[in-house]
């Protein structure tokens, strides 16, 4: 063929294909599965190398045959075809190598994997409970349990259209969390992975860690962190809407520091549920309910309330935000059936719950001037009857045909 | 183009005899095709409805290309500024389905249409009317399937996998999403049953099973694949629907049921589908590098063995795409070898289209050009999917953009590229014309140059911590992210070309002769250029069908 450009740049680019799998050989971070910070890790990261320097001389090898032969082998060269078709040695040869390099790599996976599954010894346990979306932890035999959300500045800042000056987060964009998990180092964590609604996965890839949390199982799974840090990671499993909004943030700290972290937890939480039901001014709901609304509403009701038409109902001058109190609260509290508004009882307190409700109807000129009070909120929670009727459906569709 | 220099077992001879016994059909005039659209309604000729296969794929490419668009541009930087993430969940989800049932699925079946009849010396398929029926479902299907994403409640938006709960939470879309999926099981099964009932009484006489053309063979193995995982498929979403209307609770928990055996079910579809998508590809390749070398195909019993070992070994390995849902750890062993023994047979296949071309006396016209790029960036598709198979490391890699780079190589410039090869190979015997070569190798480089750019620093970001079906990531991907949406664009824009190319020749051209390809070997290179409406409505000489 007249094209020799053609042929050259054929060449360079399959010399190009072939020396850009190298380039992720170096341990760019940017560019290469973490070593990590647990032994685990560490060999999961050394398998990784292993396969890929063996892919990488597969590929070699093959492509420098297929490339001496594009070569060699062209008929613009006035060669002559041979006829050679079929030669069950070779076919048994490249069918043999292939085994016993797989072989040779099965071994240490296995060795890795067995060791992955090995759950005994652990030291202690944390239930992580995925949520649409956020993390809830729960320290076992600890009495320490909190949930942890995308960090609230964050969640504004990615909203659609609102993604001015991301800069300023550096690399932890979309990794920061408003209550971080803290573990102690040189302890063999268990972690028992679970969900409330939908499959999520908890992965941290500096722990080697990615398990599903599926609702209604409990996942196993264990690490033993070497070196105090900071370690990321994100929910791994397409779990809705705000999938790409829920990191995971690990603490590691010596055991010392640990122990003091578990009773300065305890202690603020005994002093939460204590003044769970107190009454609160109008100015700490609307403050306090703000910051709900950031964590839990802004995704889809956006940040003035307008929603998002045909999607999202608007809040603002909404039939449910400026009517019956209980029916708003009922609303937040158990979502509705069949569309994307989900329950937010077992996410909220009443005291947050009945903060948001308070921040719904005054913001976005609702101007209800209402004070909904966490009492109020665990009223509606223990009524039966609006319980069943709502889950049964029969309001729900009052409440949709509101919305709508 | 044909001077042909090197004997090939006096071919010339053939074509001149099957020429002149293709004026007979001319005496048939009242059999060539009516006028209109209704012919393209009402057609059971198996040349009409595999073009109609094609321009249905064809046009489902830009479709489902114009999604994969919208999730480039929103992941060209880091920040939500163009499409809301359900909407983004949308696309990726759509983008799936119609890539996979609308495009590569259609495409096949439309060159099996065209080309196995004619390979085997068949006047038509065994079962035209049902070739017919199988064809019109699918643009019903599909006016389905995208109509909503044009409802209230958006298109269904919980992944292709259609993994519960999640999916449960889809809003009205749902049941139509169900619908659609039904219809394009129905027209595949149809269409498969054709297609075996085809190779199997329709052959004519003297083509043996071990005679056939390997893309008769792959589409064999491929075909008995749809027939035994569509159903499959079809209980799986099946059971979906009941659990979201019927109260039954095959997948909740809270009912007895488990979220996790919905992943068992549709992988246990999901993995043989995935050679659904590639085993006919292999037979394309395996007919057009020995054309271009002017060699035959090295190791032809190999390759049938090596397509059906692939075939048995798909239903054995589908929890390799669940090593984190918390399987036993003797499952997970269990998925992990026979995975990675998948790679034998593919490696086979490699190995002998590399000794194909071994001391051949190659071209590089525009279909040979396509099959090496095939062989290459599947090559590394493939590799990266051993990679996958070893769990410990998948652990890693799994849901990330490392799977994203990993099956992209292996259908885009895997599958994509068979369909792009047989088309320039296939369309001489098609239109009567010759393509623009020239025109062709642009549309090979530019392609190969921006599929490159596209997913090749997609395993980066996949290694380092990006997570796949996201709208949003942390700034320190935002420089790949921007090169593959660039790949993107100039991938997905240079398709236009192929689109001038292939309407090009189909309006004129230079002539093509019957043979086409100087190495060209095989029944359907012994019916003129174009192929008359009828072909082979006597027996053919087979002594051109050697492949071996």
């Amino acid at each position: 063929m007249r094209s020799t450009t053609l042929r050259h740049s054929a060449v360079a680019l399959l010399a190009g294909l072939l020396v850009l799998p190298l380039g992720a050989w170096a341990d760019w971070g940017a560019l290469n599965m973490p070593v990590g910070v647990s032994e685990l890790s560490a060999e999961v990261h050394a398998l990784h190398m292993r396969i890929f320097y063996i892919c990488c001389a597969i590929g070699a090898g093959v492509f420098s045959v297929m490339i001496v032969s594009m070569i060699l082998h062209r008929k613009s060269r006035g060669v002559t075809p041979s006829t050679f078709h079929e030669s069950t040695r070779v076919e048994i040869v490249w069918t043999v190598a292939p085994l016993l390099i797989l072989i040779a790599m099965a071994i240490p996976a296995a060795r890795v994997l067995i060791k992955m599954e090995d759950f005994s010894d652990s030291e202690m346990s944390i239930k992580v409970t995925g949520y649409q979306w956020r993390w809830h932890y729960d320290y076992l035999d600890e009495g320490v349990a909190f949930f942890s959300a995308l960090d609230a500045d964050q969640n504004l800042a990615r909203q659609l259209g609102n993604d001015r000056d991301l800069e300023r987060f550096g690399d932890s964009y979309l990794r920061e969390v408003d209550n971080e998990l803290v573990v102690p180092i040189n302890t063999k964590i268990r972690f028992l992975n679970t969900a409330a609604d939908v499959i999520h996965s908890w992965w941290v890839p500096d722990l080697a860690l990615k398990k599903d949390a599926i609702p209604g199982f409990i996942n196993e799974n264990w690490a033993e962190i070497e070196q105090p840090g900071i370690y990321r990671g994100k929910c791994a499993e397409l779990c809705g809407r705000d999938h790409g909004f829920m990191p995971i943030v690990v603490r590691a700290v010596e055991k010392e520091e640990y122990v003091a972290w578990l009773e300065e937890m305890r202690a603020e939480q005994v002093a939460v549920a204590d003044t769970a039901l107190d009454e609160r001014s109008h100015d700490a709901l609307l403050a306090s309910g703000e910051a709900v609304y950031g964590t839990s509403c802004v995704g889809c009701h956006q940040k003035e309330g307008q929603g998002i038409p045909g999607m999202f109902p608007a809040i603002a001058g909404s039939a449910i935000a400026t009517g019956d109190v209980d029916t708003h609260i009922a609303t937040v509290a158990h979502g509705i059936e069949g569309t994307n508004m989900s329950a937010f009882s077992s996410v909220l307190s009443d005291a947050e719950i009945a903060a948001v409700v308070t921040y719904q109807r005054n913001a976005f000129g609702n101007d209800t001037g209402d004070s909904v009070q966490p009492a109020a909120v665990a009223a509606v929670r223990s009524s039966a009857a609006l319980d069943a009727d709502v889950n049964a459906g029969t309001p729900t569709s009052d409440i949709e045909g509101v919305i709508r | 183009m044909s001077a042909n220099t090197h004997s090939q077992d006096g071919a010339h001879a053939d074509v001149t005899h099957h020429a002149a016994g293709e004026d007979h059909d001319h005496d048939h005039a009242e059999h060539g095709p009516a006028y209109g659209p209704m012919r393209w309604i009402t057609t059971t000729n198996h040349k009409d409805i595999g073009s109609l296969y094609l321009w249905f794929a064809l046009v489902m490419f830009f479709i489902g290309g114009a999604m994969a668009l919208v999730i480039r541009a929103e992941l060209f930087q880091p920040g939500i500024q163009i499409v809301d993430p359900m909407f983004f969940n949308s696309m990726t989800t759509m983008h799936a389905l119609v890539m996979i049932f609308g495009v590569v699925m259609p495409a096949f079946v439309g060159l099996a249409n065209w080309m196995i009849p004619m390979m085997i010396g068949a006047p038509d398929m065994a079962l035209p009317r049902l070739n017919n029926w199988s064809f019109w479902i699918m643009p019903f299907a599909f006016a389905i399937l995208l109509s909503t994403l044009f409802m209230d409640s958006g298109g269904p938006a919980g992944g292709w996998t259609l993994y519960p709960p999640l999916s449960l939470q889809m809003g009205d879309s749902f049941a139509f999403v169900i619908f659609a999926i039904h219809f394009m099981g129905i027209s595949s099964v149809m269409g498969s049953i054709n297609i075996v009932a085809t190779i199997f009484n329709m052959r004519a006489p003297g083509v043996t099973f071990m005679k056939m053309p390997m893309f008769v063979w792959t589409w064999l193995i491929t075909a008995f694949l749809l027939i035994a995982t569509i159903p499959v498929l079809a209980g799986a979403v099946t059971m979906l629907l009941t659990d979201r209307f019927f109260e039954t609770s095959f997948f909740s928990a809270a009912g007895g049921g488990d979220p996790v055996m919905f992943q068992h079910i549709f992988w246990f579809f999901g993995h043989p589908e995935v050679y659904i998508l590639i085993l006919p590809a292999f037979g394309i390749i395996s007919s057009i590098i020995p054309t271009f070398a002017r060699k035959p195909l090295f190791g032809y019993d190999s390759m049938v063995y090596a397509t059906a070992s692939i075939a048995f070994l798909s239903f054995i390995v589908w929890a390799h795409h669940m090593f984190t849902t918390g399987m036993p750890l003797a499952g997970s062993l269990f998925f992990m070898m026979t995975t990675m023994m998948i790679s034998v047979p593919t490696g086979v296949k490699v190995f002998n289209w590399v000794a194909t071309m071994w001391k051949g006396a190659m071209t590089f016209e525009t279909p040979m050009l396509f099959s090496i790029g095939f062989v290459i960036m599947f090559t590394i598709g493939g590799l990266s999917g051993l990679m996958l198979a070893i769990t410990p490391a998948d652990i890693q890699y799994h849901d990330t953009y490392f799977v994203v780079a990993h099956f992209h190589y292996v259908l885009v410039p895997g599958a994509i590229y068979s369909i792009m090869a047989a088309t320039y190979y296939w369309l001489p015997k098609w239109t009567g014309n010759m393509y623009d070569e020239t025109l062709g190798k642009w549309h090979f480089w530019i392609s190969t140059v921006f599929v490159n750019v596209l997913f090749f620093p997609m395993h980066f970001v996949g290694l380092a911590g990006m997570n796949r079906r996201i709208p949003d990531y942390s700034l320190q991907f935002a420089d790949w992210n921007m090169v593959a949406t660039i790949g993107a664009f100039g991938f997905g824009f240079s398709q236009l070309l192929f689109v001038y190319i292939v309407v090009k020749a189909v309006r004129g051209g230079k002539k093509a002769t019957a043979e086409v390809w100087e190495g060209a070997r095989g029944l359907e290179w012994t019916v003129p250029s174009p192929a008359p409406y009828h072909t082979f409505e006597t027996a053919p000489d087979i002594s051109r069908l050697a492949v071996r």
